[in-house]
């Protein structure tokens, strides 16, 4: 039962191997792009989930008597991650834009033949 | 220390990175090259101050708004970090004054504030990597520079550099989500971002599986931005088609700044902690190392495009750096980070005279390059210099820490000297593809009707030439990168156990 107890872990591993999946065998670059978002969402995963105290509340200040808080320093940090990879998917789909100006194409293999040239 | 002088390390980010959203409004001509090279400049000059401070009183912290560490964000700089700050910002002084008229033929006027301010976020975030000491900071600026970089190599008139640039940023992102998992199974292990401290904790850890995990995630992830045999895959493209000031910029710094955070890590907050971790770094990482020597070197010399040459050159320098580290003594670490700054000089110089060449040539093949040495005399010998010091002739930088670094191999007797020997048939081979190059500028005659010498760009020629004495000047009083890299390799190794 301890391998389905720290299901979470599983849940990261088998995203971020679909993720990385798709970055490595799809040629659509807008695919692989895709495949990279999920990649790096897998790892929000696995930092949001280390925060969590079992029975653990929001970190907000209380009123009376003493609560236990989830640790709020991953969320936090995840939250400048996802500002990141939000970034990185928009330069990448700007230059899947610029690459199908200029080439035609968004397909890996076709973009080289046309290199090739 | 009063007044500004102890806000020197934040400010070293604070300037390039204020001055970027600025020189976005700057729409007349010329004045966002202005005010992007007088942030660089400022940005040396701080550097500069810094390096004195640490060389006059060990290393300076910096609490980030006074929160004490290991709460707060902590700027630290040390003998490494001052080493690679110089590197960083030298680098994008020489590049921008240097490459004004190249940068003005390449990148459209309108396009140039984006542009420039791309620059300045890349300076910025190499800087705040070697100078913050939080492991998640260390992400954020490494991606702050990573981005910006993808949109200075996409933004010359090449367009092979856009599929390049796609690669770069899919291997880049991968690279810095490894580092990501790392740093999370780290925290989860010790609940401190703060590199000292997580060093400190590491050893009250029970169990030790997740750091060595997490050390395997940093490394390779690291390894991928550092461009170290085989996960280099994205540079050689990425270097060619980039615009060519840009090429020499990236080429004198950014695989050097990853190299860093690799060092830091493997060495710093790894080594004294992890069972047989000196071991384990020593033999995965010396085989790559001597691969990436040969393969580079061996690639290079068959290669036809002069950038394209320079770049597999510089996947074979990394290898140099990396064998330095894995030798794990103070004698090959401080090697290693000798060579980063030396060879920082011979390939700013050499991509330098490229972009000169390139505003007269056709292209930048060999054969186009064939008679290029009497058109315009004066670059060429800079890059003859350069080249030398690339292979390492007495007397230029480049001998000065592949010296230390065969020095280094020796002191493991007879077991060092197939590294001798690797080092030795690698620099046979740099004479080769330098040869190559001189051959075809020097020898070679050009198809057409013999062109008249030319004169591009006096500053682009008097700054190529200026870096070129620098690899002189530091290859005959190599005190000050061999008393640096000396120190940081002490500080690195003071850890061992």
């Amino acid at each position: 039962m301890e391998l389905l107890g720290l299901y979470h872990y599983w849940v990261f591993a088998i995203l971020l191997m679909i993720g990385f999946y798709a970055v490595i065998a799809k040629r659509n670059l807008v695919k692989k792009l895709i495949g990279l978002s999920l990649f790096q969402a897998a790892v929000f995963l696995l930092y949001i989930t280390m925060g969590k105290v079992d029975d653990g509340t929001a970190p907000i200040f209380p009123e009376a008597g003493a609560v236990i808080f989830s640790n709020p320093l991953p969320q936090v940090l995840i939250l400048t991650a996802i500002v990141v990879g939000i970034s990185t998917t928009a330069l990448g789909l700007g230059i899947v834009v610029r690459i199908k100006e200029e080439y035609g194409s968004i397909e890996e293999h076709e973009i080289q033949e046309i290199d090739k040239r | 220390m009063n007044g500004l002088a102890q806000h020197l390390p934040a400010l070293q980010v604070v300037v390039p990175m204020l001055v970027a959203p600025l020189v976005i409004l700057l729409r007349p001509r010329g004045l966002a090259w202005a005010a992007c090279t007088a942030a660089s400049v400022l940005a040396f000059a701080i550097a500069i101050q810094l390096m004195l401070s640490v060389q006059n009183g060990g290393p300076v912290t910096y609490l980030m708004g006074s929160w004490p560490a290991p709460y707060g964000i902590e700027l630290r700089v040390d003998s490494l970090s001052v080493l690679l700050l110089l590197v960083v910002t030298g680098a994008s002084v020489t590049a921008l004054v240097g490459g004004r008229d190249s940068l003005d033929t390449q990148i459209e006027t309108d396009r140039q504030p984006y542009f420039y301010a791309a620059w300045l976020l890349a300076l910025a975030g190499l800087s705040g990597i070697v100078i913050t000491a939080d492991a998640f900071n260390i992400f954020v600026f490494m991606e702050i520079s990573s981005l910006a970089s993808y949109v200075l190599i996409a933004g010359g008139p090449d367009r092979r550099a856009l599929p390049s640039v796609f690669k770069y940023l899919i291997m880049g992102t991968i690279g810095a989500t490894f580092y990501l998992i790392g740093v999370g199974l780290i925290y989860m292990m010790t609940g401190t971002l703060n590199l000292a401290d997580m060093e400190f904790r590491i050893h009250e850890v029970a169990d030790q599986r997740p750091i060595l995990a997490a050390a395997g995630f940093i490394t390779v992830g690291l390894a991928l931005k550092a461009a170290i045999f085989p996960l280099h895959v994205w540079l050689p493209n990425a270097y060619t088609y980039a615009p060519h000031v840009v090429t020499a910029f990236l080429a004198a710094c950014s695989t050097k700044v990853s190299l860093y955070v690799l060092l830091r890590f493997d060495f710093f907050v790894f080594q004294g902690n992890l069972a047989g971790h000196a071991f384990q770094f020593a033999v995965y990482l010396m085989p790559l190392a001597i691969l990436g020597i040969l393969v580079g070197s061996a690639v290079a010399m068959f290669e036809q495009n002069i950038k394209r040459l320079l770049a597999f050159s510089s996947v074979a320098q990394i290898g140099y750096m990396m064998l330095g580290a894995s030798l794990v003594t103070v004698a090959g670490l401080s090697a290693g980070i000798m060579h980063i700054f030396n060879h920082a000089l011979a390939k700013g110089a050499l991509f330098l005279a490229v972009a000169s060449f390139a505003t007269v040539a056709a292209g930048l093949r060999l054969d186009d390059l064939k008679g290029i040495a009497r058109r315009m005399p004066w670059t060429f010998g800079a890059f003859v210099i350069a080249g030398l010091s690339l292979i390492g002739i007495p007397g230029t930088a480049g001998f000065v820490s592949k010296w230390y670094l065969i020095s280094a191999a020796m002191e493991f007797g007879a077991a060092g000297l197939p590294l001798v020997a690797v080092i030795l048939v690698s620099s046979l081979m740099a004479v080769v593809y330098v040869w190559r190059i001189l051959e075809a500028a020097w020898f070679g005659e050009e198809a057409g009707e013999p062109g008249a010498p030319v004169t591009v760009s006096p500053v682009l020629v008097a700054v190529t030439w200026v870096v070129a004495i620098a690899n002189l000047y530091f290859g005959l009083v190599p005190e000050l990168p061999v008393s640096l890299s000396t120190a940081a390799a002490t500080e690195l190794l003071d850890h061992l156990p």
